[in-house]
Protein backbone atom coordinates (compact mmCIF):
# COMPACT_ATOMS: atom_id res chain seq x y z
CA UNK A 1 0.00 0.00 0.00
CA UNK A 2 1.15 3.01 -0.93
CA UNK A 3 0.73 6.62 0.87
CA UNK A 4 2.42 10.03 -0.64
CA UNK A 5 2.16 11.94 2.65
CA UNK A 6 5.21 11.46 4.89
CA UNK A 7 4.26 9.62 8.39
CA UNK A 8 4.91 11.68 11.61
CA UNK A 9 5.91 11.03 15.03
CA UNK A 10 3.07 10.99 17.79
CA UNK A 11 2.87 11.67 21.33
CA UNK A 12 0.66 11.53 24.14
CA UNK A 13 1.88 13.43 27.27
CA UNK A 14 0.08 12.99 30.72
CA UNK A 15 -3.67 13.18 29.18
CA UNK A 16 -6.44 13.49 31.81
CA UNK A 17 -10.26 13.67 30.69
CA UNK A 18 -13.33 13.26 33.03
CA UNK A 19 -16.78 12.88 32.37
CA UNK A 20 -18.38 14.51 35.56
CA UNK A 21 -17.05 12.57 38.48
CA UNK A 22 -15.80 9.55 36.39
CA UNK A 23 -12.09 10.11 35.66
CA UNK A 24 -11.82 8.23 32.62
CA UNK A 25 -8.02 9.22 31.65
CA UNK A 26 -6.00 9.73 34.71
CA UNK A 27 -2.53 10.97 33.16
CA UNK A 28 -1.98 8.70 30.21
CA UNK A 29 1.12 8.44 27.99
CA UNK A 30 2.36 7.28 24.77
CA UNK A 31 5.17 7.48 22.21
CA UNK A 32 4.62 6.16 18.70
CA UNK A 33 8.16 7.30 16.17
CA UNK A 34 7.54 8.49 12.81
CA UNK A 35 5.90 5.22 10.83
CA UNK A 36 5.63 3.14 13.63
CA UNK A 37 2.30 1.06 14.67
CA UNK A 38 1.89 1.13 18.39
CA UNK A 39 -1.45 -1.19 19.55
CA UNK A 40 -3.24 -0.25 22.48
CA UNK A 41 -4.69 -3.04 24.70
CA UNK A 42 -6.27 -3.29 27.87
CA UNK A 43 -9.59 -4.16 29.48
CA UNK A 44 -12.86 -2.90 28.60
CA UNK A 45 -13.36 0.87 30.44
CA UNK A 46 -9.83 1.19 30.61
CA UNK A 47 -10.13 4.62 28.24
CA UNK A 48 -8.44 3.30 24.82
CA UNK A 49 -11.05 5.08 22.99
CA UNK A 50 -11.33 7.51 24.89
CA UNK A 51 -7.43 8.15 24.16
CA UNK A 52 -7.40 7.49 20.62
CA UNK A 53 -10.23 10.59 20.18
CA UNK A 54 -8.10 13.34 22.20
CA UNK A 55 -5.41 12.40 19.81
CA UNK A 56 -7.61 14.03 16.85
CA UNK A 57 -9.45 15.84 19.46
CA UNK A 58 -12.66 14.30 18.81
CA UNK A 59 -12.53 15.05 22.52
CA UNK A 60 -10.76 17.42 24.51
CA UNK A 61 -8.81 16.59 26.74
CA UNK A 62 -9.01 18.56 30.32
CA UNK A 63 -5.32 18.63 30.26
CA UNK A 64 -2.08 17.22 29.21
CA UNK A 65 -0.97 17.18 25.25
CA UNK A 66 -0.66 15.38 21.88
CA UNK A 67 2.13 16.00 19.93
CA UNK A 68 2.57 15.04 15.89
CA UNK A 69 6.36 15.67 15.24
CA UNK A 70 6.83 17.67 18.59
CA UNK A 71 4.32 19.96 18.15
CA UNK A 72 1.08 20.17 19.79
CA UNK A 73 -2.25 19.29 17.88
CA UNK A 74 -4.04 21.66 20.82
CA UNK A 75 -2.66 24.42 18.80
CA UNK A 76 -4.51 23.63 15.16
CA UNK A 77 -7.87 23.68 14.31
CA UNK A 78 -9.72 20.56 14.68
CA UNK A 79 -11.44 20.48 11.44
CA UNK A 80 -7.92 21.04 10.10
CA UNK A 81 -6.13 18.40 12.06
CA UNK A 82 -8.80 15.83 11.72
CA UNK A 83 -7.88 16.24 7.96
CA UNK A 84 -4.55 14.79 8.97
CA UNK A 85 -5.28 11.96 10.91
CA UNK A 86 -7.16 9.59 9.69
CA UNK A 87 -9.82 7.37 12.12
CA UNK A 88 -11.40 4.29 11.92
CA UNK A 89 -14.47 2.91 13.87
CA UNK A 90 -15.74 -0.22 15.06
CA UNK A 91 -19.02 0.31 13.78
CA UNK A 92 -17.06 1.70 10.33
CA UNK A 93 -19.76 4.69 10.15
CA UNK A 94 -19.66 4.77 6.66
CA UNK A 95 -22.51 7.01 5.23
CA UNK A 96 -25.47 4.72 4.19
CA UNK A 97 -27.10 7.42 1.98
CA UNK A 98 -24.02 7.27 -0.73
CA UNK A 99 -22.25 4.67 -2.51
CA UNK A 100 -18.98 3.05 -1.68
CA UNK A 101 -17.26 5.56 -3.89
CA UNK A 102 -19.09 8.43 -2.60
CA UNK A 103 -18.29 8.26 0.59
CA UNK A 104 -14.82 8.33 -0.65
CA UNK A 105 -14.91 11.36 -2.72
CA UNK A 106 -17.02 13.62 -0.49
CA UNK A 107 -14.28 15.08 1.47
CA UNK A 108 -11.74 15.04 -1.22
CA UNK A 109 -14.32 17.03 -3.24
CA UNK A 110 -15.70 19.30 -0.37
CA UNK A 111 -12.80 19.30 2.07
CA UNK A 112 -9.34 18.95 -0.50
CA UNK A 113 -11.24 21.06 -3.17
CA UNK A 114 -10.19 17.84 -5.77
CA UNK A 115 -12.54 18.09 -8.90
CA UNK A 116 -14.88 15.23 -9.70
CA UNK A 117 -12.71 13.28 -11.71
CA UNK A 118 -9.54 13.75 -9.96
CA UNK A 119 -11.58 12.78 -6.13
CA UNK A 120 -13.29 10.04 -8.60
CA UNK A 121 -9.94 8.57 -9.76
CA UNK A 122 -8.32 9.01 -6.32
CA UNK A 123 -11.40 7.33 -4.89
CA UNK A 124 -10.88 4.38 -7.32
CA UNK A 125 -7.30 3.95 -6.11
CA UNK A 126 -7.76 3.94 -3.01
CA UNK A 127 -10.49 0.97 -3.22
CA UNK A 128 -8.24 -1.14 -5.44
CA UNK A 129 -5.59 -0.65 -2.72
CA UNK A 130 -8.33 -2.59 0.05
CA UNK A 131 -9.40 -4.96 -3.10
CA UNK A 132 -12.79 -3.53 -3.83
CA UNK A 133 -12.43 -1.91 -6.80
CA UNK A 134 -15.53 -3.76 -8.08
CA UNK A 135 -17.51 -1.93 -5.59
CA UNK A 136 -17.59 1.47 -5.94
CA UNK A 137 -21.43 2.00 -6.96
CA UNK A 138 -22.60 -0.45 -3.94
CA UNK A 139 -24.39 1.56 -1.13
CA UNK A 140 -22.48 0.18 2.20
CA UNK A 141 -25.28 -1.97 3.50
CA UNK A 142 -25.09 -4.40 0.43
CA UNK A 143 -21.42 -5.27 1.63
CA UNK A 144 -19.98 -7.63 4.55
CA UNK A 145 -18.67 -6.04 7.31
CA UNK A 146 -15.22 -6.33 6.68
CA UNK A 147 -15.90 -4.93 2.93
CA UNK A 148 -17.33 -2.31 4.51
CA UNK A 149 -14.55 -1.72 6.93
CA UNK A 150 -12.24 -1.81 4.13
CA UNK A 151 -14.05 0.78 2.63
CA UNK A 152 -13.79 2.93 5.46
CA UNK A 153 -10.09 2.67 5.73
CA UNK A 154 -9.77 3.57 1.91
CA UNK A 155 -11.89 6.70 2.66
CA UNK A 156 -9.53 7.65 5.52
CA UNK A 157 -6.34 6.78 3.24
CA UNK A 158 -7.48 8.69 0.55
CA UNK A 159 -7.45 12.05 2.74
CA UNK A 160 -3.43 11.33 2.80
CA UNK A 161 -2.82 11.17 6.69
CA UNK A 162 0.03 11.53 8.79
CA UNK A 163 -1.44 9.19 11.28
CA UNK A 164 -4.12 6.55 11.43
CA UNK A 165 -6.13 5.80 14.18
CA UNK A 166 -7.44 2.67 14.50
CA UNK A 167 -10.69 2.15 16.99
CA UNK A 168 -11.47 -1.78 17.42
CA UNK A 169 -11.48 -2.23 14.24
CA UNK A 170 -12.45 -5.75 13.82
CA UNK A 171 -14.68 -6.00 17.00
CA UNK A 172 -17.90 -5.82 15.02
CA UNK A 173 -16.62 -8.35 12.46
CA UNK A 174 -17.69 -11.58 12.05
CA UNK A 175 -14.78 -14.21 12.55
CA UNK A 176 -14.25 -15.04 9.33
CA UNK A 177 -14.07 -11.55 7.95
CA UNK A 178 -11.57 -10.20 10.57
CA UNK A 179 -8.26 -11.72 8.50
CA UNK A 180 -9.12 -9.53 5.42
CA UNK A 181 -9.15 -6.22 7.53
CA UNK A 182 -6.18 -6.74 9.58
CA UNK A 183 -3.94 -8.05 6.18
CA UNK A 184 -4.75 -4.29 5.19
CA UNK A 185 -4.06 -2.94 8.61
CA UNK A 186 -0.86 -5.02 8.86
CA UNK A 187 -0.10 -3.75 5.02
CA UNK A 188 -0.50 -0.45 6.05
CA UNK A 189 2.03 -0.59 8.82
CA UNK A 190 4.43 -2.11 6.77
CA UNK A 191 4.25 0.73 4.69
CA UNK A 192 5.42 3.20 7.07
CA UNK A 193 2.31 4.63 8.20
CA UNK A 194 2.23 5.68 12.08
CA UNK A 195 -0.51 4.07 13.31
CA UNK A 196 -2.43 3.61 17.05
CA UNK A 197 -4.94 0.29 16.91
CA UNK A 198 -7.01 0.07 19.50
CA UNK A 199 -7.35 -3.43 19.38
CA UNK A 200 -7.88 -6.81 21.46
CA UNK A 201 -6.85 -9.34 18.62
CA UNK A 202 -3.36 -10.09 20.36
CA UNK A 203 -2.27 -12.16 17.70
CA UNK A 204 -2.21 -8.88 15.27
CA UNK A 205 -0.31 -6.77 18.14
CA UNK A 206 2.02 -9.20 18.47
CA UNK A 207 2.87 -9.83 14.88
CA UNK A 208 2.37 -5.76 13.63
CA UNK A 209 2.86 -3.66 16.76
CA UNK A 210 6.26 -2.16 17.24
CA UNK A 211 4.94 -0.80 20.39
CA UNK A 212 2.55 -2.79 22.16
CA UNK A 213 0.79 -0.09 25.26
CA UNK A 214 -1.37 -1.79 28.05
CA UNK A 215 -3.58 0.85 29.45
CA UNK A 216 -6.05 0.46 32.54
CA UNK A 217 -8.11 2.60 34.69
CA UNK A 218 -7.01 5.71 32.79
CA UNK A 219 -3.04 4.98 32.25
CA UNK A 220 -0.82 3.25 29.98
CA UNK A 221 0.67 1.05 32.97
CA UNK A 222 3.24 -0.69 30.64
CA UNK A 223 4.51 -0.34 27.29
CA UNK A 224 7.52 -1.76 24.99
CA UNK A 225 7.95 -3.95 22.29
CA UNK A 226 5.30 -7.11 21.97
CA UNK A 227 8.05 -9.97 22.96
CA UNK A 228 8.86 -7.52 26.11
CA UNK A 229 5.18 -7.07 26.87
CA UNK A 230 3.77 -10.14 25.92
CA UNK A 231 6.66 -12.79 26.92
CA UNK A 232 7.85 -10.80 29.86
CA UNK A 233 4.88 -8.36 31.73
CA UNK A 234 6.29 -6.47 34.32
CA UNK A 235 3.23 -5.53 35.76
CA UNK A 236 0.82 -7.87 37.53
CA UNK A 237 -2.07 -6.24 36.14
CA UNK A 238 -1.20 -6.57 32.52
CA UNK A 239 -0.23 -10.62 33.57
CA UNK A 240 -3.63 -11.10 34.71
CA UNK A 241 -4.85 -9.47 31.98
CA UNK A 242 -2.75 -11.49 29.67
CA UNK A 243 -3.22 -14.76 31.33
CA UNK A 244 -7.35 -14.11 30.28
CA UNK A 245 -6.99 -13.04 27.15
CA UNK A 246 -4.30 -15.04 25.76
CA UNK B 1 -90.55 16.31 -5.86
CA UNK B 2 -89.67 13.13 -3.86
CA UNK B 3 -87.62 14.10 -0.57
CA UNK B 4 -84.90 11.35 -2.31
CA UNK B 5 -84.42 12.62 -5.46
CA UNK B 6 -83.73 16.41 -4.07
CA UNK B 7 -81.32 15.18 -2.33
CA UNK B 8 -79.62 13.48 -4.78
CA UNK B 9 -79.72 16.77 -6.70
CA UNK B 10 -77.95 18.74 -4.28
CA UNK B 11 -75.30 17.02 -4.16
CA UNK B 12 -75.23 15.48 -8.00
CA UNK B 13 -76.73 17.97 -10.22
CA UNK B 14 -74.78 17.14 -13.24
CA UNK B 15 -75.39 20.14 -15.67
CA UNK B 16 -74.06 22.48 -12.42
CA UNK B 17 -71.09 20.22 -12.53
CA UNK B 18 -70.50 20.23 -16.41
CA UNK B 19 -70.61 24.03 -15.98
CA UNK B 20 -68.28 24.43 -13.20
CA UNK B 21 -65.63 22.13 -14.31
CA UNK B 22 -63.90 24.69 -17.33
CA UNK B 23 -63.41 26.96 -14.81
CA UNK B 24 -62.27 24.44 -12.00
CA UNK B 25 -59.82 23.22 -14.73
CA UNK B 26 -58.59 26.35 -16.13
CA UNK B 27 -58.31 28.87 -13.41
CA UNK B 28 -59.63 26.37 -9.84
CA UNK B 29 -56.69 23.94 -10.21
CA UNK B 30 -53.31 26.14 -11.58
CA UNK B 31 -54.14 28.28 -8.85
CA UNK B 32 -54.99 25.82 -6.09
CA UNK B 33 -51.24 23.82 -6.72
CA UNK B 34 -49.47 27.40 -7.16
CA UNK B 35 -50.58 28.08 -3.62
CA UNK B 36 -49.76 24.45 -2.31
CA UNK B 37 -46.49 24.05 -4.18
CA UNK B 38 -45.29 28.06 -3.51
CA UNK B 39 -45.70 27.21 0.43
CA UNK B 40 -44.53 23.97 0.42
CA UNK B 41 -41.23 25.18 -0.84
CA UNK B 42 -40.74 28.25 1.04
CA UNK B 43 -42.50 25.89 3.95
CA UNK B 44 -39.89 23.40 3.42
CA UNK B 45 -36.78 25.78 3.62
CA UNK B 46 -38.15 27.61 6.58
CA UNK B 47 -38.80 24.61 8.30
CA UNK B 48 -35.22 23.59 7.35
CA UNK B 49 -33.93 26.24 9.07
CA UNK B 50 -35.97 25.96 12.17
CA UNK B 51 -35.11 22.61 12.84
CA UNK B 52 -31.49 23.38 12.67
CA UNK B 53 -32.09 26.43 14.80
CA UNK B 54 -34.18 24.06 17.18
CA UNK B 55 -30.98 21.54 17.49
CA UNK B 56 -28.48 24.09 17.51
CA UNK B 57 -26.31 24.65 20.78
CA UNK B 58 -26.98 28.42 20.84
CA UNK B 59 -29.94 28.93 23.42
CA UNK B 60 -30.70 32.16 21.15
CA UNK B 61 -31.23 30.25 17.88
CA UNK B 62 -33.06 27.00 20.04
CA UNK B 63 -35.55 29.31 21.98
CA UNK B 64 -36.89 31.66 19.18
CA UNK B 65 -37.44 28.58 16.97
CA UNK B 66 -39.11 26.85 19.82
CA UNK B 67 -41.28 29.73 20.27
CA UNK B 68 -42.41 30.07 16.78
CA UNK B 69 -43.59 26.45 16.25
CA UNK B 70 -45.50 26.84 19.51
CA UNK B 71 -47.41 29.80 18.04
CA UNK B 72 -47.69 28.31 14.38
CA UNK B 73 -48.71 25.67 15.33
CA UNK B 74 -51.47 26.61 18.26
CA UNK B 75 -53.28 29.10 16.25
CA UNK B 76 -55.94 27.88 14.03
CA UNK B 77 -54.77 28.40 10.03
CA UNK B 78 -57.75 30.34 9.44
CA UNK B 79 -56.73 33.45 12.21
CA UNK B 80 -53.24 33.25 11.23
CA UNK B 81 -54.35 33.52 7.52
CA UNK B 82 -56.49 36.40 8.43
CA UNK B 83 -53.71 37.95 10.43
CA UNK B 84 -50.98 38.07 8.14
CA UNK B 85 -52.99 38.35 4.96
CA UNK B 86 -55.13 41.32 5.57
CA UNK B 87 -52.72 42.53 8.57
CA UNK B 88 -49.70 42.94 6.16
CA UNK B 89 -51.67 43.86 3.12
CA UNK B 90 -51.00 47.33 3.24
CA UNK B 91 -47.38 46.66 3.50
CA UNK B 92 -47.83 43.90 0.08
CA UNK B 93 -49.55 46.37 -1.57
CA UNK B 94 -46.63 49.16 -1.64
CA UNK B 95 -44.63 46.17 -2.73
CA UNK B 96 -46.37 44.21 -4.89
CA UNK B 97 -49.65 45.85 -5.21
CA UNK B 98 -53.86 44.54 -4.54
CA UNK B 99 -52.56 40.48 -5.43
CA UNK B 100 -53.22 38.58 -1.69
CA UNK B 101 -51.39 35.49 -3.63
CA UNK B 102 -48.19 36.84 -1.98
CA UNK B 103 -49.08 37.08 1.42
CA UNK B 104 -51.78 33.95 1.83
CA UNK B 105 -48.27 31.75 0.11
CA UNK B 106 -46.60 33.59 3.16
CA UNK B 107 -49.07 32.72 5.86
CA UNK B 108 -49.36 29.14 4.05
CA UNK B 109 -45.90 28.62 4.37
CA UNK B 110 -45.45 30.14 7.89
CA UNK B 111 -48.33 27.76 9.35
CA UNK B 112 -46.15 24.91 7.23
CA UNK B 113 -42.85 25.66 8.49
CA UNK B 114 -44.22 25.34 12.01
CA UNK B 115 -44.98 21.67 11.46
CA UNK B 116 -41.92 20.66 8.52
CA UNK B 117 -39.70 22.27 11.90
CA UNK B 118 -40.46 19.68 13.96
CA UNK B 119 -40.64 16.96 11.23
CA UNK B 120 -37.21 18.00 10.34
CA UNK B 121 -35.91 17.78 13.89
CA UNK B 122 -36.84 14.51 14.52
CA UNK B 123 -35.69 13.35 11.28
CA UNK B 124 -32.29 14.70 12.02
CA UNK B 125 -32.15 13.39 15.75
CA UNK B 126 -33.03 10.13 14.77
CA UNK B 127 -29.75 9.83 13.18
CA UNK B 128 -27.16 8.13 15.22
CA UNK B 129 -24.55 10.21 16.60
CA UNK B 130 -21.92 7.69 15.11
CA UNK B 131 -22.48 9.32 11.99
CA UNK B 132 -21.52 12.93 12.62
CA UNK B 133 -18.67 11.26 14.33
CA UNK B 134 -17.32 9.51 11.43
CA UNK B 135 -18.22 12.98 9.31
CA UNK B 136 -16.00 15.06 11.73
CA UNK B 137 -13.40 12.45 12.27
CA UNK B 138 -12.70 12.93 8.10
CA UNK B 139 -12.37 16.89 9.11
CA UNK B 140 -15.88 18.34 8.38
CA UNK B 141 -16.71 20.88 10.49
CA UNK B 142 -20.19 21.03 12.75
CA UNK B 143 -22.14 22.28 9.78
CA UNK B 144 -20.60 20.50 6.81
CA UNK B 145 -21.51 17.55 8.54
CA UNK B 146 -25.42 18.71 9.33
CA UNK B 147 -25.47 19.68 5.42
CA UNK B 148 -23.51 16.61 3.53
CA UNK B 149 -23.60 14.03 5.71
CA UNK B 150 -26.78 14.43 9.00
CA UNK B 151 -29.35 16.31 7.35
CA UNK B 152 -29.49 14.22 4.00
CA UNK B 153 -30.21 10.88 6.21
CA UNK B 154 -32.72 12.54 8.52
CA UNK B 155 -34.84 14.07 5.84
CA UNK B 156 -35.00 10.88 4.12
CA UNK B 157 -36.57 9.09 7.10
CA UNK B 158 -39.15 11.70 7.58
CA UNK B 159 -40.30 12.11 3.63
CA UNK B 160 -43.53 9.98 4.68
CA UNK B 161 -44.20 13.17 7.23
CA UNK B 162 -43.13 15.47 4.74
CA UNK B 163 -45.45 14.50 2.12
CA UNK B 164 -48.49 14.54 4.90
CA UNK B 165 -47.43 17.91 5.18
CA UNK B 166 -47.99 18.73 1.38
CA UNK B 167 -51.17 17.34 1.66
CA UNK B 168 -52.23 19.80 4.37
CA UNK B 169 -51.33 22.24 2.92
CA UNK B 170 -53.42 21.85 -0.08
CA UNK B 171 -56.36 21.77 1.73
CA UNK B 172 -55.28 24.62 3.56
CA UNK B 173 -55.03 26.66 0.41
CA UNK B 174 -58.83 26.93 0.52
CA UNK B 175 -58.22 29.34 3.31
CA UNK B 176 -56.99 32.03 1.38
CA UNK B 177 -60.18 32.91 0.19
CA UNK B 178 -60.80 34.57 3.13
CA UNK B 179 -58.30 37.18 1.80
CA UNK B 180 -60.68 37.61 -1.06
CA UNK B 181 -60.07 36.98 -4.39
CA UNK B 182 -60.46 38.26 -8.17
CA UNK B 183 -62.69 35.79 -10.43
CA UNK B 184 -59.37 34.94 -11.38
CA UNK B 185 -57.52 34.49 -8.50
CA UNK B 186 -60.05 32.16 -7.49
CA UNK B 187 -58.75 28.10 -6.46
CA UNK B 188 -60.93 25.31 -6.75
CA UNK B 189 -62.79 25.80 -3.12
CA UNK B 190 -64.20 29.51 -4.17
CA UNK B 191 -65.15 28.96 -7.47
CA UNK B 192 -67.23 25.43 -6.53
CA UNK B 193 -68.55 27.51 -3.41
CA UNK B 194 -69.63 30.72 -6.34
CA UNK B 195 -71.31 27.78 -8.24
CA UNK B 196 -73.35 26.43 -5.36
CA UNK B 197 -74.51 29.47 -4.22
CA UNK B 198 -75.51 30.43 -7.58
CA UNK B 199 -77.22 27.38 -8.59
CA UNK B 200 -78.47 26.81 -4.87
CA UNK B 201 -77.12 23.35 -4.87
CA UNK B 202 -73.79 21.84 -3.58
CA UNK B 203 -73.05 19.84 -6.59
CA UNK B 204 -70.28 22.36 -7.81
CA UNK B 205 -69.07 22.33 -4.45
CA UNK B 206 -68.72 18.72 -4.36
CA UNK B 207 -66.62 19.29 -7.99
CA UNK B 208 -64.16 21.15 -6.02
CA UNK B 209 -64.03 18.23 -3.79
CA UNK B 210 -63.96 15.73 -6.00
CA UNK B 211 -60.51 17.66 -7.10
CA UNK B 212 -58.90 18.10 -3.74
CA UNK B 213 -59.18 14.07 -3.66
CA UNK B 214 -57.74 13.58 -6.73
CA UNK B 215 -54.47 15.47 -6.08
CA UNK B 216 -54.81 14.48 -2.33
CA UNK B 217 -55.45 10.65 -2.36
CA UNK B 218 -52.18 9.87 -4.93
CA UNK B 219 -50.43 11.45 -2.48
CA UNK B 220 -51.43 9.45 0.69
CA UNK B 221 -50.94 6.34 -1.63
CA UNK B 222 -47.20 7.35 -2.31
CA UNK B 223 -46.90 7.99 1.33
CA UNK B 224 -47.76 4.68 2.13
CA UNK B 225 -45.33 3.39 -1.10
CA UNK B 226 -42.65 5.96 0.20
CA UNK B 227 -42.85 5.04 3.94
CA UNK B 228 -42.64 1.10 3.15
CA UNK B 229 -39.74 1.40 0.65
CA UNK B 230 -37.64 3.46 3.22
CA UNK B 231 -38.87 0.61 5.96
CA UNK B 232 -37.63 -2.06 3.81
CA UNK B 233 -34.74 -0.50 1.70
CA UNK B 234 -34.27 -0.05 -1.82
CA UNK B 235 -34.58 -3.40 -3.83
CA UNK B 236 -31.11 -4.32 -2.97
CA UNK B 237 -28.67 -7.34 -3.71
CA UNK B 238 -28.26 -9.43 0.23
CA UNK B 239 -24.46 -8.34 1.29
CA UNK B 240 -22.32 -10.99 -0.58
CA UNK B 241 -20.39 -13.56 1.21
CA UNK B 242 -16.81 -12.24 1.40
CA UNK B 243 -15.07 -13.59 -2.10
CA UNK B 244 -11.77 -13.35 -0.15
CA UNK B 245 -12.64 -14.57 3.44
CA UNK B 246 -9.72 -17.25 2.88
CA UNK B 247 -7.17 -17.04 5.56
CA UNK B 248 -4.72 -14.04 5.64
CA UNK B 249 -1.29 -14.43 6.63
CA UNK B 250 -1.80 -10.77 9.18
CA UNK B 251 2.18 -10.73 8.97
CA UNK B 252 3.30 -8.46 5.94
CA UNK B 253 5.17 -9.96 3.87
CA UNK B 254 8.59 -8.80 3.63
CA UNK B 255 8.49 -6.53 6.50
CA UNK B 256 11.75 -5.80 8.61
CA UNK B 257 12.27 -5.32 11.85
CA UNK B 258 11.74 -1.52 12.47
Amino acid sequence: MTTTTTSVSLAVRDVHLAFGAHRVLRGADLDVARGRAACVIGPSGSGKSTLLRTINRLIEPDRGDVLLDGRSVLRDDPDALRQRIGMVFQQFNLFPHLSVLRNITLALRKLKKLGEDEAVALARAQLDLVGLAGKADARPAQLSGGQQQRVAIARALALRPQVMLFDEATSALDPELVKGVLAVMADLAAAGMTMVVVTHEMGFARSVADTVAFMDAGVVLEAGPPEAVFEAPEHPRLRRFLSQVL
Amino acid sequence: MDPLSTLWETFFDWDSMREALPEMLTVGLPNTLTLAVSAALLGSVLGMLLAVAGISRTRWLRWPARVYTDVFRGLPAAATILLIGVGLAPLGMQVWGPNPYPLGVLALSLIAAAYLGEIFRAGILSVEAAQLEGARALGFSWGEAMRLVIIPQGVRRVLPAWVNQLIALIKDSSLVYFLGLLASQRELFRIGQDYAANTGNQSALLLAGLFYLLLTVPLTHAVNWLDRRLRQGRPAAPPEPEPDAEPVDVTPSGREPR
